[in-house]
């Protein structure tokens, strides 16, 4: 290396706007050079992946389909990680949001009502905000790490899916698929673009971030998760309650993806199945660092997250590429992104070459000898 | 119950037990060094299916097992070069590292999904493998258990009577004061943070070329997150891992006891155990927040830069 | 220069960090069986310049030679190969491991491991030097003393020939001092040269041959210590300014603010020291010192007095008789209570938050059914800038760009401007360069003078002396007598802090 890494006097901010864009660009490089060796043109795989899926407005309207429940759960998830509380346990929270939403809407499939919205989609978000308020709990009362209850509760969740779709809420006329019965329309998200399966989870997860960012920089409240976040013993001196943040955090965000759960659900997919979340749960987490950890970048950051779902399915279809094409993206991106976050702290200048012997005098270097 | 299902039992549990015992040894070394890589399933898929496909290509199972354990390596120093080098959060990149491996593992082995091969086959060691239930539990499996007993062995050393098994410790206890004294602890964490990716990429070998010689995506279905817990578990001692391992490797079997027993429940629910298992054992043990202080490598999670 | 040859010669050494120069064109002789201390004050560059000898940091030009030859030292391995043994301000040991395990990790690879062996050795030179050490005790079960003693002998096992200690004086009573002083002597009678890192003229004047002066980054030159006074050398160090010991009048208060009633705390952290029937009357209008030498109990005093550790015993503490024992720090300032922590950053201010976040950390300003009031953030962090004269870019500037000693008045000030009726200051000066210390202490003089109840808990017996009205010690979690300060001399503050009082007497 002929740099050597020197850190800046002050934190540079074109940096913090440029790092995002500077880690999708990396990423980009490196999946060229990936499809480059497999033989794939990489232009025709990014033109699948980014311009196919929006180049007419029904594609739109799929891609917000995609956004939403990326954008509620990250929403959620950022109030945790400004904390410092690393709930990895959205996919956990949604499945459990959906299972409980999708049974209470079960209970009301002969009802014609707008009025089932409200028990449906309060079932999803409390049931998100109980099984994040485990973690809560636990971590408040038994001091365990919140990382691997978290993770645990994901498979916990999974399982019970599982268990409820092949058992108990199987649809008895549906030929033994392990799949509930479909839900009544009433039950799901008024679509707000008609002919399309756009719904109101768009707007409520703008909202929310909105919502959030209100929260995180003009209220006392914002100010005390920021403080627990960076500094936990500043947090203590101060007399912030540590607790009272924990459960706060983890039961928003829990109930965040609880209701992004319920949407899913009772919506575009219109029933229970084993398989209700393409791993939206951990890519909210890329969505939440993608977007800088604030509320209006998570906006942004899922808009993209969304269109390398609908790209990944598509390169699916016509490249014969795997889904798993997205994954690879995501992790990469997020890899990218923070090590970007060097850039903002740091800088490369050339390595300072070191004084030569004939700085020293000659007895000296003699001596030296 | 009789004599027979017990012994099988306890052959099931060490044979399930391998994976997480690996794991766990390779995360405990790393822990040591007062680095926590969250990595572990990205590892772990990755050791899986490049020995997985290593091994159909090549027909030969031993260079399967090193080019695995070659990947996991390398998915550890990429986690290494960017919380030591580019000084990002070690709980973030592990993560990352995690949905990276993950993606990556699974599109690597799109085609080989469905292929079989001939993986490690079991050699009973004369003599040992007659002893009553014994030697059927630790002595009629394949080699790679036999390698994980050895592993274990070595790092009970390493970590208990050897130099450098101390500076280990005194890196992952204050990374500042062994600076002072003179130990190079970027150096010191590289390695214990790549020992940790070979064992994982060991233990994911273990999966697709012995366990179940297939690949699947996402086959290590969190054995990577339990290994992890494990190391919570055993306080940062290999010989309690060894002990945890056995005892999340029988709960990973119980629908086998339970069969056993005839008892029809549902397979969705016992698949849940471990994992309830393991938020019972980590409760159980961060009750305790002097024994967590003790035992803890104080520096653990922290970031420490070349030039502090 | 005398006719040997210097043990070691530092010539021209530069060292640059970012936006500030530890050390510019700094050269010294140090000889052999020489004591030679090393003057500055705090950030005038000693710490990094012996880094730079010890290998710890590297010079960016310069040459240091060692017996005659230039040497190349990449790692403390190579300074403790030629001789050159460092006991750190801030202890290089590992908590968990043994006595012997610390000594072994600074022992060279090619030797075994063979810890058995080592603790004979260990036995045999912590004794011949008058340093007791048990071999297999566990660090953190050591008081500061000991550690400071297991950090010498791992020097001393290695035939040191240059010992540096940087500030060590810092971490022991009087008394200590003395013994330390004499292991000193003895060592440099053998022939080992000694560097002295200290900002102590008395002890410098008691124990070195040599002195040099560091002022920002730069040597100012050395002298004699026998033919220099201590106004002198106060004088090098710094520079225009005069040095001379402030005096504050001395005052007694009356009526009680804050009581602490026969309080025992024991403490959940492994590393931490239990508290024992602590009764304490802090008056208004007046100054109570606390002594101590560190990881005494001051840790959890603090928290306990700060309510950052709330206690069962509710009635312990109260203020204008209530009790406040279950009170969290945000409760327990709408009682009047301030405090300013030990450590600026990470406690006392969050690092990577602006001043304005910062100001807001213990003062509620003005804020509407939890809506921030923005306005008035911003208002108050400029108030403390300016009437502490807090150099700084402006109020959205980040904590860490700030020196330790304007971090160090922007937080006292915070605490200040809020008017608080009690204060609870730990070591407010620590660390902080000359100027800023003597603001400092001057608005904590103003704020008694204005009928506050300030205690100040410190290491730094001169600093108490000089600002404190009476004064006790903590010593293993236990409180001495209460003095006023005109009526107890500095010997017998350090028997209070090596334990030397009477039970009955504190508890009454």
């Amino acid at each position: 290396m002929n740099f050597k890494i020197e850190k800046r006097a002050e934190a540079s901010e074109l940096m913090r706007w440029l790092s995002p864009f500077i880690a999708i660009g990396a990423t980009l490089v490196i999946t060229t050079l990936f499809f480059l060796a497999l033989n794939k043109s990489p232009l025709e795989v990014f033109y699948n992946f980014f311009i196919a899926p929006v180049q007419d407005l029904y594609g739109v309207s799929e891609l917000a389909v995609k956004v939403a429940p990326l954008m509620l759960i990250a929403a959620g998830l950022l109030i945790c990680y400004k904390a410092n509380i690393w709930n990895i346990g959205a996919e956990g929270q949604f499945i459990f949001g959906g299972l409980i939403g999708g049974w209470a809407g079960l209970q009301f499939l002969d009802v014609n009502s707008p009025w089932v919205l409200v028990p449906v989609m309060l079932a999803g978000v409390v049931a998100g905000a109980a099984w994040a308020g485990i973690a809560a709990f636990l971590k408040t009362v038994f001091n365990t790490n919140e990382i691997l209850t978290t993770i645990m509760l994901n498979y916990v969740a999974l399982n019970l899916l599982n268990f409820a779709v092949h058992g108990p809420l199987r649809d008895p006329a549906g030929f033994n698929f392990p799949e509930s019965a479909m839900f009544n329309s009433s039950a799901a998200m008024p679509i707000i673009w008609q002919d399309t399966r756009m719904h109101l989870g768009i707007i409520i997860a703008v909202i929310a971030c909105i919502g959030v960012w209100f929260i995180l920089s003009r209220m006392h409240l914002g100010f005390r998760i920021r403080v627990r976040g960076a500094d936990e013993h500043a947090a203590r001196f101060a007399g912030f309650n540590a607790k009272a943040i924990t459960w706060f955090c983890l039961l928003i965000s829990g109930a965040l993806a609880g209701l992004a759960g319920v949407i899913e659900v009772t919506g575009p997919i219109g029933q229970l199945t084993p398989s209700i979340s393409p791993g939206y749960g951990y890519a909210a987490i890329i969505v939440a660092f993608l977007g800088r950890l604030h509320p209006i970048g998570i906006i942004f950051s899922a808009t993209l997250m969304g269109l390398l779902y609908l790209g990944g399915e598509l390169v699916q279809m016509f490249l014969g590429l795997p889904m798993a094409l997205t994954s690879l993206f995501q992790g990469l991106l997020l890899l990218f992104i923070l090590a970007g976050d060097l850039l903002i702290t740091h800088r490369f200048v050339p390595k300072w070459k070191k004084p030569k012997a004939d700085e020293v005098p000659n007895a000296l270097a003699e001596g030296a000898k | 119950m009789d004599m027979e299902l017990i012994t099988n039992i306890l052959f099931a549990m060490v044979r399930t037990a391998t994976p997480l015992l690996l794991v766990a040894l390779g995360e405990l070394i790393c822990e040591k060094s007062g680095v926590l890589n969250l990595g572990q399933e990205g590892m772990m898929l990755m050791g899986a299916v490049l020995g997985f496909i290593v091994t159909t290509l090549t027909g030969n199972v031993y260079v399967g097992v090193l080019v695995g354990v070659f990947g996991g390596m390398m998915m550890a120093l990429l986690f290494g070069f960017s919380v030591q080098i580019l000084n990002t959060n070690q709980v973030a990149t592990g993560l990352a590292l995690t949905i990276f491996g993950t993606g990556l593992s699974a599109f690597l082995g799109y085609s080989f999904v469905g292929q079989s091969i001939d993986g490690f086959h079991s050699i009973n060691i004369p003599v040992l493998s007659s002893i009553p239930i014994i030697g059927k539990m630790l002595f009629t499996h394949d080699l790679l258990v036999y390698l994980s007993f050895a592993l274990f062995g070595g790092i009970y050393w390493f970590v208990y009577k050897s130099r450098a098994g101390l500076k280990l410790k005194a890196v992952g206890e204050n990374p500042h004061a062994a600076k002072a004294l003179g130990l190079p602890v970027i150096q010191i964490r590289f390695m214990a943070i790549a020992f940790g990716g070979a064992m994982a990429g060991l233990a994911g070998v273990y999966l697709s070329l012995a366990y179940t010689p297939l690949w699947v995506e996402n086959m290590t279905a969190g054995k990577g997150w339990i290994g992890l817990a494990l190391v919570v578990f055993a306080t940062w001692r290999p010989e309690r891992i060894l002990i945890g391992a056995w005892l999340f490797g029988l709960a990973s079997i119980l629908h086998l006891v339970i069969q056993g027993l005839g008892f029809e429940i549902s397979p969705s629910l016992l698949a849940m155990l471990p994992y309830l298992v393991t938020i019972v054992v980590l409760v159980m043990l961060s009750r305790d927040p002097i024994k967590q202080k003790l035992f803890t490598p104080a520096s653990l999670g922290k970031p420490f830069r070349a030039g502090d | 220069m005398r006719d040997t040859e210097p043990r070691l010669s530092l010539w021209n050494i530069t060292k640059k960090y970012p936006g500030c120069i530890a050390n510019k064109n700094v050269t010294l002789d140090v000889q052999p069986g020489e004591i030679h201390a090393l003057l500055g004050e705090n950030g005038a560059g000693k710490s990094t310049l012996m880094k730079i000898i010890y290998g710890v940091t590297h010079a960016d030009s310069g040459s240091i030679i060692w017996e005659g030859h230039e040497v190349d030292i990449k790692l403390p391995t190579d300074a403790r190969k030629l001789g050159i043994g460092m006991v750190f301000q801030h202890f290089s040991l590992f908590e968990t491991l043994s006595v012997a395990e610390n000594i072994a990790l600074a022992m060279s690879d090619e030797e075994p491991l063979g810890i058995t062996e080592l603790s004979t050795k260990i036995i045999e030179v912590s004794t011949k030097y008058g340093m007791p050490l048990e071999p297999d005790r566990l660090v953190h079960t050591l008081s500061v003393g000991e550690r400071q003693r297991l950090e010498i002998v791992r020097c001393l096992i290695q035939d040191v020939k240059l010992l540096i200690l940087d500030e060590p004086t810092s971490v022991l009573t009087p008394q200590e001092v003395d013994k330390l002083f004499d292991v000193l002597r003895t060592l440099s009678a053998e022939g080992c040269s000694i560097l002295f890192i200290s900002h102590k003229l008395n002890e410098v004047k008691a124990l070195c041959h040599k002195a040099s002066v560091l002022r920002q980054g730069e040597m100012v030159g050395d002298t004699d210590v026998d033919t220099a006074s201590v106004d002198t050398l106060a004088s090098m160090m710094v520079g225009e300014q005069t040095k001379l010991e402030q005096e504050y009048e001395k005052v007694l208060g009356s009526e009680t603010a804050l009581s602490i009633t026969k309080l025992n705390y024991f403490t959940s952290d492994p590393f931490g020291v239990n508290l024992k029937n602590i009764s304490l009357e802090i008056r208004k209008g007046e100054i109570l010192g606390i002594a101590g030498v560190a990881g005494n109990g001051q840790e959890e005093l603090f928290s306990i007095l700060s309510g950052e550790i709330q206690i069962q015993q509710k009635q312990a503490l109260t203020i204008n008789q209530q009790d406040i024992g279950a009170l969290n720090p945000a409760q327990r300032r709408e009682f009047g209570m301030s405090y300013v922590p030990p450590e600026r950053n990470g406690r006392g201010a969050v690092e990577d938050f602006s001043l304005e976040e910062n100001a807001l950390l213990t003062n509620n300003i003005g804020n509407k059914f939890g809506k921030l009031n923005l306005k008035g953030i911003k208002q108050f962090a400029n108030d403390i800038i300016t009437t502490f004269n807090v150099k700084c870019h402006n109020s959205k500037t980040a904590a860490s760009n700030l020196s330790g000693g304007n971090l160090q008045k922007f937080i006292i000030g915070r605490e200040i401007l809020q008017e608080p009726t009690v204060l609870i200051a730990a070591h407010p000066t620590w660390g902080v360069d000359f100027g800023s210390s003597k603001a400092i202490q001057e608005s904590i003089i103003e704020l008694r003078n204005n009928g506050a109840a300030v205690v100040v808990i410190s290491e730094d017996l001169d600093e108490l002396f000089q600002i404190s009205d009476r004064m006790c010690a903590l010593f293993h979690g236990r409180i001495s007598p209460v003095k006023p300060a005109t009526d107890v001399s500095i010997e017998e503050v350090g028997r209070w802090m090596a334990g030397v009082f009477d039970e009955q007497e504190a508890a009454a």
